[in-house]
Parts: structure tokens; sequence; C-alpha cells
């Protein structure tokens, strides 16, 4: 039995390190910095339930299969929901972009913070691309062929064929989502161990920041 | 033989009114400049809302003891 400050098994240590890293009252806040009083610092938050959004009615076409979302009234309801919630996602993910770009969101040691969310918008857009080519209609084969060409001008096409609808689908529902899961959890994690960015300073006359 | 139902076919006059989306897409196009108006509209939608975020009030919340 390991006494207090002494841990021996792996689990304990990643236990330490977590709780260390994000103690429960950072991890799960009850309170924010005055300055998230504003419109701009929204988008995030409905950047994630757009997101469930998306996940969820995913969820209900992946449950019945194309042969039910082609066809039937409630397949076509699910079908537009998938697709205007991805709207919506892309929506205020850019919005929120645009904030945390023009309030240089890197600031205080949030580099990773920046990164990640940067990076979850081009798989997000991989993600979508995706979905594009699974719509199993004449607008996923024209995408599907336009895109063939750039993709195999990068060398990409052999291992990733945009003509295959069978393995697009599986990027789709498995692969991208995954890790744009993934990234979005270690985004919000990330802003939580560092906290919400506050705005640029003013600058006054003279040079002078207040 | 049943057609759409009624509630269906209000819903299709009533946006289609506001938006043919049965129609061919609109496009502006100049020089090498080539946008459709459904992009656009998205663009210019975002360009509003972010704007409109910066300059409206946020709502006070309730005062913590």
């Amino acid at each position: 039995m390991s006494t207090p400050g002494e841990v021996r098994t792996w689990t304990g240590r990643v236990r330490e390190v977590a709780v260390a890293a994000l103690p429960p009252e950072r991890l799960l806040p009850d309170t924010q910095p005055v300055y998230v009083a504003s419109w701009i610092y929204v988008f995030g938050v409905l950047t994630l339930a757009a997101f469930v959004v998306v996940l969820a009615s995913g969820a209900v076409l992946a449950l019945a299969g194309p042969g039910w979302w082609h066809v039937s009234s409630t397949g076509h309801f699910f079908n537009s929901l998938h697709l205007w919630s991805t709207e919506l996602f892309f929506f205020f993910m850019v919005v929120h972009l645009w904030g945390k770009f023009f309030m240089a969101a890197w600031r205080g040691r949030r580099a990773l913070t920046w990164i990640t969310g940067a990076i979850s918008f081009l798989v997000s857009i991989a993600t979508a691309f995706t979905g594009y080519l699974s719509q199993q209609n004449f607008a996923s084969q024209w995408i599907g062929g336009q895109a063939k060409d750039g993709l195999n001008a990068s060398g990409v096409g052999a291992f990733f064929n945009v003509l295959n609808f069978g393995q697009m689908f599986m990027w789709h529902i498995v692969l991208l989502p995954l890790l744009v899961a993934l990234l979005i959890v270690g985004h919000v994690l990330l802003v939580r161990r560092s906290g919400v960015v506050p705005p640029l300073p003013a600058r006054l006359a003279g040079g002078d920041k207040r | 033989m049943t057609g759409p139902s009624i509630l269906f076919q209000l819903g299709h006059t009533v946006l289609g009114a506001v938006v043919d989306l049965s129609g061919r897409p609109r496009y502006i196009h100049s020089g090498w400049f080539l946008i459709s108006v459904a992009n656009l509209a998205v663009i210019v939608a975002m360009i509003v809302l972010f704007a409109l975020a910066i300059a409206l009030p946020f709502p006070r919340g309730r005062r913590r003891p």
C-alpha cells in the first residue's frame, strides 16, 4: 500500500498529473471573468452545440442507412438536419475563429489552444468534404470527379480515393468524426486549463496601454 | 395514391416565395471573381453577425450575493 504522495501505479500517476493540470474548480468553473460577458464569446459554445446536433443526427442516419434516408420523409428530415447543423457548425466556427484571431487569442501561453482550434477547423473541412461525397447523388459524383484530379496531383489519391464510396463513407462516419471530437475535447480542456483569453488592452494616445 | 401533405406543400410554397430552391443557382461573376449568391449571402451573414456580436450589449445576469 502506497503512502500519500507516493504513487506506484501508472493510473495513479496519470490521475496526479491530470488533477495537477486541471483541478476540478478549473475543469468545471462556476464563474467567469467579467470580460466574458460579451456576445463574441458565445460562438465557441454555439459551435459545440451544433457539433452535438451533427453527431446525433449522423448517428440516427447511421442506424437506418442510405436505403432509409433517401426514400422516407423522416429520413429526409434527419438528412437535412445533418446538413443544416453542419452549415451552422461551420458558420459559428468561422465567427469564433474571427473573434479569436482579432483578439490574438494565442496570447498568455495559449498557442496550443489556437493550434488545436485551427487543426480542428481543417479536419472539419475534410470531414464535411467526405460527407458531400457520401450523398450518393449527382452532386457527390461531380464533387468526387473534380476532387480526384487535385488529390491525385498531390499524391494523396494513392491511398485516399474520392471515387471509392465505401472508403469515403467510412472516413466520414468513423475516422474523421473521431479525430474532430478528440481535437475539440483537447481544445476545450486547453481553454479550461489556461482560462478564456482576455480582450486586448486599449491603446491610449501617447502609446500607453490601459 | 397520396400526394405530399398539406403541411409540406405549405412549407414548400412559403420557402419558394422567399428563395427559389429548385431553380438554377445564380452567380456573381466579374473577371477572375466568381461566387454563387448563396455562398456570398452566407459570408455576408457571418460578417453582419460578427459586427453585431461586438456592437450589441450583453444582457446582465443575476448578481451573485
